[in-house]
């Protein structure tokens, strides 16, 4: 019985690609099938062929099962000591730069976004940055760019900002309104937001730093590789790609290719 | 599955242990894990739920009283034997068909992230047969769906005999779920693990 389900579960993972080109076949393989099996639970489908045969004919329903593939989990300033390492290890270096491109990749619903350009702005920078936002979740993208967050979350998220080194009072940065925050709509003055797949699409620009937090995890090794690949490629020499706080290159084939600026926050450069 | 039965409890063919504990945890594993003859050979994976902020110190603080390398869990690691992996807090951690360990941040279950379940559930996918599953003292549900899973692949399961774990909700909770192959004390579960050492060299 189970054998069948592992079989169902990857013919549904190639319909998706032959179908709709969104490429989940290099995914951590235990998380799909989590988050399938939840999916199941809400369409009300017995069986993933099931599941299947309705993405299949029906685009409105894969669109509901996209945001059940992709993990919208974030916040802002997540891990404060990575983005007070960005602040005091890698803005000086990138002051020294006349123009600045940043590649947010899987940026989902903004929040790593919107930290990064407060960090920029109080440190000069916002000005002449460019941010490329992507994510292949195009509700995501749309959530990131409107830019508006629970008023809950926001407060826990003042904490962590305090904690990066924040060096005004957060609450400088929205607007409150019944239960949402809105940010300042200048922040993302100068942020494109894209969708892009790094299992299916390629290098778009070249950058100075890429971010790509909490990401890579939901890769297997080969699709890490190929992401790494992309991020190498894209950086100009010597830029800075970080990463989430429980992700390496130490297992990956691009290892030798960079170096750790700051290890313990997963700050490294392309050498 | 009475506890004279299994202290003579032998388990061939395995592959793989996965553990997983809550509150009053850190005392239980300890006690398991302390009695561990050296050199033992096969690979130990465990769930202990820790509040998220912290930095876990599991796996330095298990290091210096267990005599097995003793890791925190990194994704995309591959399963060493002999190894005893911690899952790190805030992450959900799981086994991959390639046996390999895998990360996620996926919504919590029964509050908990990491969650025993997950790892529950992915390691029986992985090692079918070749899994044994231990869940210990706890206050909340997590564990049991997983046990089930685990026994529905043809794994070997264990409970902490209620009666003696430091909080019985969670023991209890998988025995109303499932009925495991053994429920044990903490000491005939340390006899347990040191049998399999010995027969599977």
């Amino acid at each position: 019985m189970d054998k069948s389900t592992d079989i169902e579960l990857r013919l549904l993972i190639e319909a998706i690609y032959l179908k709709y080109s969104y490429d989940f076949r290099d995914y951590s393989g235990a998380s799909v099938k989590r988050r399938v099996a939840h999916a199941l639970r809400q369409f009300d489908c017995k069986t993933i062929s099931a599941l299947q045969e309705r993405v299949l004919h029906d685009p409105t329903a894969f669109m509901q099962l996209l945001q059940f593939l992709t993990i919208p989990v974030s916040e802002m300033f997540r891990d404060p000591s990575h983005f007070l390492a960005i602040r005091q290890e890698v803005v000086p270096l990138l002051k020294t730069y006349p123009s600045i491109k940043i590649w947010i990749a899987g940026c989902s619903t903004g929040e790593e976004v919107y930290s990064m350009a407060i960090l920029l702005r109080e440190e000069g920078l916002l000005e002449r940055t460019i941010i490329y936002a992507t994510d292949i979740n195009p509700s995501s993208l749309e959530k990131a760019k409107q830019g508006i967050f629970s008023l809950e979350n926001v407060r826990a998220y003042t904490h962590n900002y305090q904690q990066a080194g924040g060096q005004r009072s957060f609450a400088d940065y929205y607007t409150a309104a019944y239960d949402y925050a809105i940010f300042d709509k200048t922040l993302r003055e100068n942020v494109t937001f894209a969708d892009h797949s790094l299992a299916t699409d390629s290098v778009f620009s070249e950058t100075q730093l890429i971010s790509c937090r909490n990401v890579l995890i939901y890769f297997n090794k080969k699709l890490q590789d190929r992401a790494f690949g992309l991020f190498h490629e894209s950086l100009c020499h010597r830029g800075f790609l970080v990463l989430g706080s429980k992700e390496t290159l130490d297992f990956s084939a691009y290892s030798k290719q960079f170096e750790p600026l700051v290890k313990q926050e997963r700050i490294y450069r392309k050498l | 599955m009475n506890e004279v039965a299994a202290s003579q409890a032998h388990v061939p063919g395995i592959e793989a242990i996965v553990i997983g504990a809550s509150a009053g945890g850190v005392e239980a594993l300890l006690s398991i894990f302390g009695n561990l003859p050296k050199g033992f050979g096969l690979p130990i994976i465990a769930v202990l739920h820790l509040p998220d902020e912290r930095r876990s110190h599991l796996a330095e603080v298990f290091a210096r009283r267990v005599s097995m390398p003793v890791v925190e869990a990194r994704d995309k690691e591959l399963i060493e034997p002999g190894t005893l992996y911690f899952a790190g807090p805030g992450y959900h951690l799981s086994v991959e068909h390639d046996r390999s360990l895998s990360l996620s941040q996926e919504d919590r279950v029964h509050h908990s992230r990491p969650a025993i379940d997950y790892l529950f559930e992915s390691a029986a996918d992985s090692y079918g047969k070749g899994l044994l599953a231990i869940l210990l003292t706890g206050a909340n549900q997590d564990g049991a769906q997983g046990l089930l899973h685990v026994q529905q692949h043809g794994g070997t399961t264990v409970v902490q005999d209620p009666a003696e774990a430091r909080v019985a909700v969670m023991p209890r909770a998988a025995l109303a779920l499932h009925t495991p192959d053994h429920i044990l004390t903490l000491s005939r579960i340390g006899d347990l693990l040191a049998s399999l050492e010995s027969s599977s060299c």
